[in-house]
């Protein structure tokens, strides 16, 4: 059972608080997208064995969306951060870069 | 025989004698005698019968590995099957009964699988019963689930409570012998948090029945001064009778706490469930001794040499008179020994190394026991009791040296390392060659949150073997967890106590080496499921490679003792059979929980009544006094109808149908979801949620609305408000307040965030009354306050006002078709305002309505209900609600996937109404057939049905589906076929069913 920090409320939130909201850093497609952006946007997630970056609710809690970057693997958590962002911060980035140096995730490295 | 000592038992309290049933039969224990102790004080040594041959089984070991000696426990609402005799503390008026055989323990019919052995091998079900295949479902498959199991299944419903409990610490210890006492007095006197958790009613462990001297006095001292050290830390938490049961992501444990199962039946809680947080976790949690495989090494009387001492240590209990020691260590000599100052005799040590042991084996022979090494035991003689053994020499095909006559065997075929936890969470292990077992890992150790290990292993569970190297290792993996966590280490010497040398033990997974298939087709591997040695080699012949595979195959290692006893002499057969290291083969995996747990503990509180919390309106109350028949709808409860005395739930609901339409009906509405939208962007918020166009709406009107999901389905629907320029309300289902409100959060706070939007879920602040009818505004009127009528408040439309006195927000909508105001109060007067509508409706015959009935009057207005008509496949489109879908709109939520192929298929299912031809009510979710038949060869569906009902209004049944090119097929008739094999016809027809112009509400 995962603890994660709330960045809003500065909760260390168990698992049980949180609703978990999958792949984070989804661009939304809409309206003039052609098919295949489209479907990409709506059904395809990555499933990485390693480092991820996931959207988290602190449901049970102040009800804010967060996001949260973490090892699939070890369940390391490298960090959190508000989800009001489209891409990660750079300190964490940097934690993640001290953990697992060369890592990669979609655009982001 | 077995018996019970004249004197002897150190936990055992001879003055008070403790009367209990087994079997029917009364018996007598001691205070401080376990069921098994007992039971063997009282010769009983056929505890049960095998899973699978029935063969007779008795008590094989002291502690919660034992496979054999399961109970059910009590009876009625205390009944309990699968206790293990050896963790259950007697009490006066304990009731057990041994398990699996018929008609009795003695004489078990069953017994005949046993001689038909030869033709059940490993994965003999599955090989057997295949054809025919119908045969499986009404013959193979009864009779496998009956002979199956072990224990019976309760029948009456759990009398007993239970609990759960929160814990929060820096360090959790599990296990209270001398390593675990070690590592909790000194995280303690480092000022760590601990709680310390012990699975027996003792603290110690072994140490005691090992005879260990600590400090240069026995270990019961040393063990009674560090607990009452801890006793008197203020930062430590000592529980007996708590096992560690599980180790979970980031640092959760689950603790398992029996508080009453040692007493008679209580109303105290029975079990309680600590759900523990810790930062770093030391698992002193011993280690269990391993049975040797031998031909008959399951007859009543084969026991493990450790347990064997624990029974005459610990409860003055001897196995047999005359025991025979079979053993591949030294540790078993220590059997001999106190057997022997028992006073009972030890015929002859059979000791498998051919050098035989260290100091130990020359203490027996100083005592004149008769010591055979290079030796072992070729078979066991006897049926339900050991009468003697066959020897042999362990290196050859097991030809018989000489028998031996004995009523107890003694074996030890080694120690594995309690690793469970350890390895719950991701710890890895090691092969030790020299000790042959597991150990941890401790450069893989389980990672938490911060990438760093979170637990350790201290004592004998981490492979040390005397009780000195057990306390210094508790010391130095303690201090490490110290310095882990930024506090220092008060100490680093342990205290003193034996590290006597011991001779090397040897690997022995089979006796003789050279066994032919006669012996291994009796040497058992697994007690609890029957498995053999012969059936490893087998799997491993037929191809099953995987530890994991031969696991499920032979069910090695499976049911409720998780192969405690059995796993590593199971699987070096299998690496043996493979022609690998037992490395590679490695383990199956370990889950939590440890040793069962129960099902109530797991539930804790949550059961009955407030299993969860109910939902109740202002109006509840009033509900219960007037017959309301209740249905849950979400976590609220509301009224299916209210009933009058003596009515049935039918014609409630047609006496409730038509005096709505013939007059006047109240409706509690209090459970729709209201969600305020507030803000600069509210509008063009709300354009997004909605398939209408919301921005445009002036306030004091009203909007029916349609809300999909991204990928085009329809989630909800609801009337909009505008309340001022900046605000507007959404009402939502009832079921779907808060998933709405979260919905609309989400948008906001992730993709939307820099929109000007505030939300709030006011559902619970109204009580909100559906005033029906054609009387609605006459007793409006009566009430007084508000003007009411159709020109001061036209369809569709709200005021806020005075109605009777009540601050009032009054809603002209309808879901009935009928002239309709739904009216919303400050909860706290809705009751008062319920019960003024309730006195001025009298002269109007106004009738309390239920969900039923707003089902029927929406369905007759062909109106459609989110979950009736839509399942998550239904798109607006396929409703005809093309009309409520913005052509203005540039983007709304569902707009782009509606727009992907199989949304816009001109052969989607589309909503009609349906008459059956003969009148009746079509059944609900009956398919509708087509032509021709499918690949499957089933007949083809061309539609189905969503909503159904008993019009009282029209006297017969009317109908919504989803039916292929409804709309244009009006007139054709179709069929249904109902589950009774018969069909019902019926027309298509436009869903609107009553009043199609409208001319009721438009009043």
């Amino acid at each position: 059972m995962l603890i994660l920090q709330c960045p809003y409320c500065g909760i260390n939130a168990d698992e049980t608080e949180l609703a978990a909201g999958g792949q984070a850093h989804i661009k939304r497609e809409t309206v003039g997208s052609d098919d295949n952006a489209f479907e990409d946007y709506l059904f395809r997630r990555v499933n990485p064995k390693g480092v991820h970056f996931e959207r988290w609710r602190h449901a049970n809690g102040c009800g804010k969306w967060f996001h949260a970057a973490r090892c699939t693997m070890t369940l390391e958590v490298f960090g959190t951060y508000k989800a009001q962002t489209f891409e990660p911060p750079q300190n964490i980035k940097d934690a993640i870069s001290a953990k697992r140096p060369g890592w990669k995730w979609g655009d982001f490295s | 025989m077995s018996s019970r000592l004249s004197s002897g038992g150190r936990l055992l309290d001879r003055s008070t004698s403790v009367a209990f049933e087994f079997n029917g039969r009364k018996l007598k224990g001691y205070a401080g005698d376990t069921l098994a102790s007992a039971l063997l004080g009282n010769d009983q040594m056929l505890v049960g019968r095998s899973f699978k041959y029935h063969r007779p089984r008795g008590i094989v070991a002291a502690g919660p590995e034992e496979p054999n000696a399961l109970m059910n426990l009590g009876k009625g609402g205390h009944f309990e099957p699968n206790a293990r005799a050896t963790t259950t503390e007697i009490f006066p008026g304990l009731t057990a009964q041994s398990q699996n055989h018929w008609p009795s323990l003695e004489m078990d019919v069953g017994v005949l699988n046993n001689y038909a052995s030869r033709f059940m091998p490993a994965g003999f079900y599955y090989k057997t019963f295949i054809h025919p295949r119908a045969a499986w479902k009404h013959l193979f498959e009864p009779f496998i689930r009956k002979a199956a199991g072990l224990g019976k299944a309760p029948k009456d419903r759990d009398a007993d409570t239970y609990e759960h409990f929160y814990s929060f610490v820096d360090v959790l210890v599990v296990g209270g012998g001398i390593a675990g006492l070690q590592a909790a007095k000194n995280a303690g006197e480092a000022g760590l948090k601990v709680l310390l958790l012990e699975q027996t009613p003792h603290w110690g462990g072994r140490a005691p029945v090992d005879g260990a001297i600590i400090d240069g006095q026995p270990a019961e001292i040393w063990i009674s001064s560090t607990v009452q050290a801890l006793e008197n830390m203020p930062n430590v938490t000592l529980r007996t009778r708590t096992m560690g049961a599980g180790v979970y992501d980031h640092g959760y444990a689950l603790g398992y706490e029996r508080l009453t199962d040692h007493l008679a039946p209580s109303t105290a809680p029975r079990h309680r469930l600590w759900r523990i947080r810790t930062k770093q976790i030391i698992t002193a949690t011993g280690a269990l001794e391993r049975p040797l495989s031998f031909a008959g090494n399951d007859i009543p009387g084969v026991m493990l040499a450790a347990s064997v001492r624990d029974y005459i240590v610990n409860h003055g209990v001897s196995a047999g008179d005359r025991t025979v020691i079979v053993t591949n260590n030294d540790d078993a000599y220590r059997t001999a020994l106190v057997l022997k100052d028992a006073g009972l005799d030890v015929p002859m040590v059979i000791d498998a190394r051919p050098d035989g042991g260290g100091p130990l084996m020359d203490a027996c022979k100083e005592k004149g026991i008769r010591v055979e090494t290079g030796k072992a035991i070729a078979k066991v003689k006897g049926g339900k009791r050991v009468q003697g053994i066959v020897l042999c020499s362990q290196a050859g095909a097991g030809g018989m040296l000489e028998e031996v006559a004995c009523d107890a065997v003694a074996m030890s075929g080694g120690w594995s390392p309690v690793v469970h936890l350890w390895s719950h969470c991701g710890g890895k292990l090691n092969w030790d060659d020299k000790t042959a077992c597991f150990r941890p890992d401790h450069t893989r150790p389980p990672l938490g949150a911060t990438g760093e290990g979170f637990v350790t292993v201290a004592g004998s569970a981490d492979g040390e073997q005397s009780s000195g190297d057990c306390l210094s290792n508790a010391v130095m993996r303690t201090n490490d967890v110290i310095e882990a966590l930024g506090a220092s280490p008060q100490s680093t010497t342990a205290p003193q106590a034996d590290t006597e040398p011991m001779a090397a033990m040897a690997a022995v997974w089979k006796m003789p080496q050279g066994a032919g298939y006669e012996l291994r087709s009796k040497m058992w591997l697994d007690y609890q499921n029957d498995v053999k040695v012969s059936d490893v080699q087998l799997a491993a012949q037929e191809g099953f490679e995987s530890v994991e595979h031969t696991k499920r195959y032979t069910t090695l290692g499976m049911a409720t003792d998780q192969g405690k006893l059995s796993n590593i002499n199971g699987l070096a057969i299998l690496a043996d059979s493979l022609n690998a290291d037992i490395p590679q083969v490695g383990t199956t995996t370990f889950r939590p929980p440890y040793h069962p747990i129960s099902l109530g503990a797991i539930a804790g509180e949550a059961s009955r009544e407030i299993f969860q919390p109910i939902d109740k309106t202002p109006l509840h109350e009033w509900g219960e006094a007037n017959g309301a028949y209740w249905e849950p709808v979400g976590h609220w409860r509301r009224a299916y109808c209210y009933q009058k005395p003596g009515e049935s739930i039918e014609d409630a609901v047609n006496r409730e149908v038509k005096a709505v339409r013939d007059s006047l009906g109240l409706l509690d509405a209090s459970t729709l979801g209201k969600i305020i939208v507030k803000g600069p962007d509210a509008g063009k918020f709300l354009d997004m949620m909605y398939t209408n166009l919301m921005s445009t709406l002036k306030p004091g009107k009203c909007r029916y609305g349609l809300m999909c999901t991204e990928n085009g389905f329809l989630t909800d629907d609801g009337v909009v408000a505008r309340i001022d320029d900046d605000t507007w309300l959404c009402h939502t289902t009832t079921g779907g307040a808060s998933r709405i409100h979260g919905h609309m959060e989400e948008w906001l706070q992730t993709e939307w965030w820099d929109w000007k939007v505030y939300t709030a879920n006011v559902t619970e602040q109204f009580a909100q009354v559906a005033v029906v009818g054609p009387n609605a505004r006459k007793v409006l009127e009566k009430l007084g306050g508000m003007d009411v009528s159709k020109d001061a408040l036209g369809f569709m439309e709200w005021k806020e006002g005075k109605i009777g006195g009540f601050d009032a927000r009054v809603f002209r909508i309808s879901f009935s078709g009928e002239l309709s105001y739904e009216i919303a109060v400050p909860a706290s007067q809705g009751r008062a305002f319920w019960d003024a509508l309730w006195d001025a409706g009298q002269e109007f015959n106004v009738t309390p309505y239920g969900t039923e009935c707003l089902h029927v009057l929406r369905a007759e207005k062909g109106f459609i209900m989110i979950g009736d008509e839509t399942d998550g496949t239904v798109i607006p489109q396929d409703l005809g609600l093309n009309w409520a879908l913005s052509k203005k709109k540039e983007d709304y939520l569902g707009k782009r996937a509606q727009q992907r192929d199989h949304m816009t298929d001109p052969n989607r299912w589309k909503l009609v109404g349906l008459e059956s031809i003969d009148g009746s009510v079509i059944p609900d979710g009956a398919y509708a057939v087509g032509t021709g038949l499918n690949e499957n060869g089933q007949r083809n569906t061309e539609g189905r049905i969503t909503s159904t009902y008993y019009s009282a209004n029209l006297n017969k049944g009317i109908a919504m589906g989803l039916i292929l090119n409804g709309p244009d097929r009006m007139g054709d008739v179709i069929t249904f076929p109902k589950i009774d094999g018969s069909e019902v016809k019926a027309k298509i027809v436009d869903p609107v069913f009553y009043d199609k112009d409208g001319e009721k509400q438009n009043v």
